[in-house]
């Protein structure tokens, strides 16, 4: 009787273990940011890029804002850039700009280029400071509401899907 | 008693050889405890690439400013997810982690116990 | 007819004599008249079904050879440029490559085995092949569906994808087809578990029939996992050799089971007892191997090894190792029996129970510890990690009763031993503290945990080295094999232990001209050199490692490799290696910078570590061809 009990309660584990591996082979292994929605972001400081010796810190976060980091030698990035062309043009969301290890002059050419969507700009040479937003590329890009908290996180360049979440978002 | 004795001297003369920590550097044991979030399987000490140099930064700085190992894992934590962290923090989520394998010894134990048992009992 | 076509005819007639062969094994094993010489008829189909899947694995390796890029793998892992060797080696570096692999090695000892087993029983031999074809079956099954290495590509590429550089190294060329003889192998005593089961042949001579794969399957694993460490070291830069990583545990798993294997099989011989625990062994083994490759293969962990994540892969290799998995358990318990066990507590059976129970707590650590992700993703929505710290903190302090056992172990007597000299135990232990104390004195101090390991360590080899000064003594060869294997485990726990403690590495960023120094060294960036190789392009760092204490001098030379054809970027150590450490070196640019990140490491006795792996391994070599007489 107990053998019987036994030979059951094996299979039952085997089972149990082989059902979890095939759920999780429908499952992307790849990292996926940790879930920061919901969290209040850090308070951080960056240099203005105007050269003024300006900083922007979360103070200037008082409405519903988009915070993009971007770079110069970034391909992805200039993928991205209508469409905050386009949200600064449709909406009165306000865009702050992380230029992430770069090159001032190259930014600004960058810029020049491809169109100044941004309200703000900060500077962040080495990536450090980045971190606060748990950022580990470029581009990222996050939605805060006015209380700083944030709303949604966006890895790799927006597309067209994105930017409708974005629109939807502001709505609100 | 004499040779008890001499084991006693040694045992006691290798306290001279105890240290309370390891000897490798803070920095270096947290880099190692890092995961590389762009990478496939590296530490963050191991690494070479631009965010491992980044995190670099972010810890030095850190112990810098005098924050303990816990904090700055915390703090990583708290950005990136578990993940980033190799050594699977204590928790109740955790807990089997670290019970299953002392269990398997448990049970080996006494398996073992029990089958020498049914001879010595004949 | 092309390459395509004729590989696909090979493998075609090879699964059509697997079905043959499982057919007339069934109609062998239920026809009326007593089986009493094994079929011919089945030796002829073995045999032919080796000559014709070798044949199929060598119109592959032509096909690389070649370079024909008509077929899909040749075109996605090989390139005209690749040197020779590596062309060859690309053949089995890929997944439809490796699996042609892993199937021609269960049809050739398959046929070995049938050859090599001729004075045991009829019956359960047939079982055995019997079960070794259909696990055949389901790896051919699952090549033609899922994995061919023949499927074509059209229109015919002219140059191949395959050219990672990182893949371009003797020792990765080596180490797979190492592996696959080691965890593959151990499908032929998977089936005779199955066979023994079913046919109720038992103890000792079951014990013989498997003895000498159970040693072949070993080795290769230990020279395998050996192998793929070097490489790490020499080849990924980053200094260390083991890193627990999902596909270095998915080898060791295997091992930590043949090593408990071969160890029961010798009290199965010796005294006819722990049979069903020597079947789970067999059963466990292969099982885990084919488990390994699937959490590598399937995409379902993230790890280092490079090859290609696909999810219908993964499915195919759970459903054949579900199978595999649930039908052994009923077998098994079908066909158990209790078993009446009859050991003295001291006794050589009981060291040798010690190490299987050590063995099975090894591998439930590291099993737990690579499926536990999966476990908390799925149920939990939760992604942790688990590495070294972990797997460290676990296993290493139960090393050192481990390495006391195995000091005293082989000395016992079968049946019932009697220490009659606690004295020699107490000597050798002393002799060890005061090693361990010069150990100390010459370099640094060390936790508690790492002073026991060495003391324990050394305790091994000088009760194993006197154990070797009596035999020569007494003239005595057979415990030879015995001896080094474990001088050799004991030198690489010592090894380690050293290495792991006394390391130095420093991480720092230098411009060229600058120096920098701490602890005894100073280390000078000289300069930088734009270098041509075969087919690349590399920036080699010249630096000057200055060690104070004794007043040496090296020069070393990182180098950042961009290869030409892929545009990959590596970075080479420079490792200048003695008797007592190795100095290594790596550098990597800063972006947007004229600084250069720099990781100096000093690993103590790291030869120590390659040589005292291969000793183990030569322990096995030795007692193989010791049997063999």
């Amino acid at each position: 009787m107990s053998k019987k009990i036994g030979k059951y309660l094996l299979l039952a584990l085997f089972f149990f273990i082989l059902t979890i591996f095939f759920l999780a082979l429908k499952n992307d292994p790849r990292y996926i940011s940790n879930d920061l929605i919901g969290k209040k972001i850090q308070n951080f400081k960056f240099k203005k890029l105007n050269g003024n010796n300006e900083n922007l810190s979360h103070n200037d976060i008082n409405k519903t804002t988009l915070i993009n980091f971007w770079a110069s030698w970034c391909y992805p990035c200039r993928l991205e850039h209508k469409y905050l062309i386009k949200l600064k043009q449709n909406t009165n969301v306000k865009i702050i700009g992380i230029n992430y290890k770069d090159d001032q002059e190259n930014a600004q050419s960058f810029l020049q280029e491809f169109l100044n969507p941004y309200d703000l700009i900060g500077v962040d040479n080495d990536g450090v400071e980045s971190v606060k937003f748990g950022i580990f590329g470029i581009p990222e890009t996050f939605i805060v509401n006015g209380d700083k908290i944030i709303l949604k996180k966006f890895i790799g360049p927006l597309n067209q899907k994105n930017y409708q979440e974005i629109i939807n978002i502001i709505n609100k | 008693m004499k040779k008890i004795f001499f084991i006693y001297l040694f045992f006691s003369l290798n306290s001279l050889t105890v240290q309370a920590n390891e000897m490798s550097d803070l920095e270096q044991k947290i880099f190692k405890n890092i995961r590389c979030l762009v990478c496939q399987g590296q530490s963050v000490a191991d690494s070479n690439s631009e965010f491992s140099q980044t995190i670099k930064l972010v810890v030095k700085d850190q112990i810098g400013k005098g924050r303990s190992e816990t904090e700055i894992y915390d703090f990583l934590v708290d950005k990136y997810g578990e993940w980033i962290i190799y050594d699977p923090l204590f928790s109740t989520s955790n807990f089997l982690l670290w019970f299953l394998p002392y269990f398997i010894l448990l049970v080996g134990g006494l398996f073992i116990f029990f089958i020498l048992k049914k001879k010595n009992n004949n | 007819m092309n390459l395509s076509n004729f590989g696909n005819l090979a493998i075609f007639s090879t699964l059509l004599i697997t079905l043959f062969i499982i057919i007339y094994s069934i109609k062998f094993l239920n026809s009326k008249d007593e089986i009493l010489l094994f079929p011919n008829k089945l030796i002829m189909l073995s045999l032919f079904q080796t000559t014709i899947s070798i044949t199929s694995f060598f119109s592959l390796l032509i096909g690389f050879i070649i370079s024909d890029f008509s077929l899909l793998s040749v075109y996605q892992n090989s390139h005209t440029l690749k040197p020779i060797f590596y062309k060859i080696s690309g053949t089995w570096g890929n997944h439809e490559g490796s699996m042609l692999l892993w199937i021609n090695i269960m049809i050739i000892f398959a046929y070995l085995f049938i050859v090599n087993s001729r004075n045991a029983e009829t019956k359960y031999r047939i079982f055995s092949l019997l079960a070794q074809n259909v696990l055949i079956f389901g790896f051919l099954f699952f090549l033609f569906a899922n994995s061919n290495p023949f499927s074509l590509i059209f229109p015919i590429p002219k140059e191949g994808l395959g050219l990672n550089p990182i893949l371009q190294d003797p020792a990765l060329a080596i180490h797979p087809p190492l592996l696959y003889v080691g965890f593959v192998g151990s499908s032929i005593y998977f089936s005779a578990a199955i066979g023994s089961l079913l046919s109720n042949y038992k103890g000792k001579a079951f014990a013989n029939s498997i003895k000498v794969w159970v040693m072949t399957s070993w080795i290769f694993q230990t020279l395998g996992i050996t192998f793929g460490s070097i490489w790490a070291y020499y080849e990924l830069g980053w200094g260390g050799f083991w890193f627990w990583d999902p596909v270095e545990n998915a080898s060791l798993m295997p091992w930590f089971v043949m090593t408990a294997l071969f160890h029961s099989l010798l009290v199965l011989e010796k005294r006819e007892t722990l049979y069903y625990w020597v079947i789970i062994l067999c059963l466990l083994t292969f099982t885990l191997s084919v488990t390994g490759t699937f959490l590598v293969r399937s995409g379902i962990l993230n790890s280092v090894h490079t090859f290609a994540n696909d999810p219908s892969r993964g499915l195919y290799i759970l459903i054949f190792l579900s199978i595999m998995i649930i039908t052994s358990t009923i077998i098994f318990l079908n066909n158990f029996r209790r078993e009446k066990y009859n050991f003295f507590i001291n006794s050589k059976e009981t060291f040798i129970l010690s190490n299987n129970w050590f063995m099975m707590f090894y591998l439930g650590t590291v099993l737990i510890g690579t499926v536990y992700p999966i476990f908390t993703e799925v149920l939990n929505n939760l992604s942790i990690s688990v590495g070294p710290p972990y797997y460290n903190s676990i296993i290493i302090p139960l090393l050192i009763p481990f390495l006391f056992l195995m000091a005293i172990g082989p000395q016992a007597k079968w049946i019932k031993n009697e220490f009659k000299k606690y004295i020699n135990i107490i000597i050798i232990l002393a002799i060890s503290i005061f090693a361990n104390l010069s150990i100390s004195y010459l370099f640094g101090k060390m936790t508690v945990l790492s002073n026991l390991i060495i003391i324990s360590s050394l305790f091994l080899i000088s009760y194993t080295l006197i154990d070797l000064v009596n035999l020569i003594k007494r003239k005595i060869k057979f415990n030879i094999a015995r001896i080094i294997s474990h001088l050799g485990f004991g030198f690489l726990i010592l090894s380690i232990g050293i290495n792991y403690n006394f390391s130095l590495e420093k991480d720092f960023n230098l411009k060229v001209g600058d120096q920098k120094s701490f602890d005894d060294f100073n280390i000078r960036f000289i300069s930088i050199n734009l270098n041509e190789g075969a087919n690349y392009k590399s920036i080699v760092g010249k630096f000057k490692i200055t060690e104070n204490s004794n007043l040496s001098e090296e020069n070393l030379y990182p180098e950042i490799r961009i290869y030409n054809n892929s545009e990959m970027l590596t970075h080479e150590a420079s490792i200048k290696s003695d008797l007592v450490k190795d100095l290594y070196l790596t550098m990597s640019n800063i972006n947007r910078s004229d600084l250069y990140n720099i990781k100096f490491q000093k690993k103590p006795f790291m030869i120590f570590i390659w040589v005292s792996s291969i000793m183990i391994c030569c322990g096995g070599i030795i007692r193989l061809i010791e049997k063999k007489k």
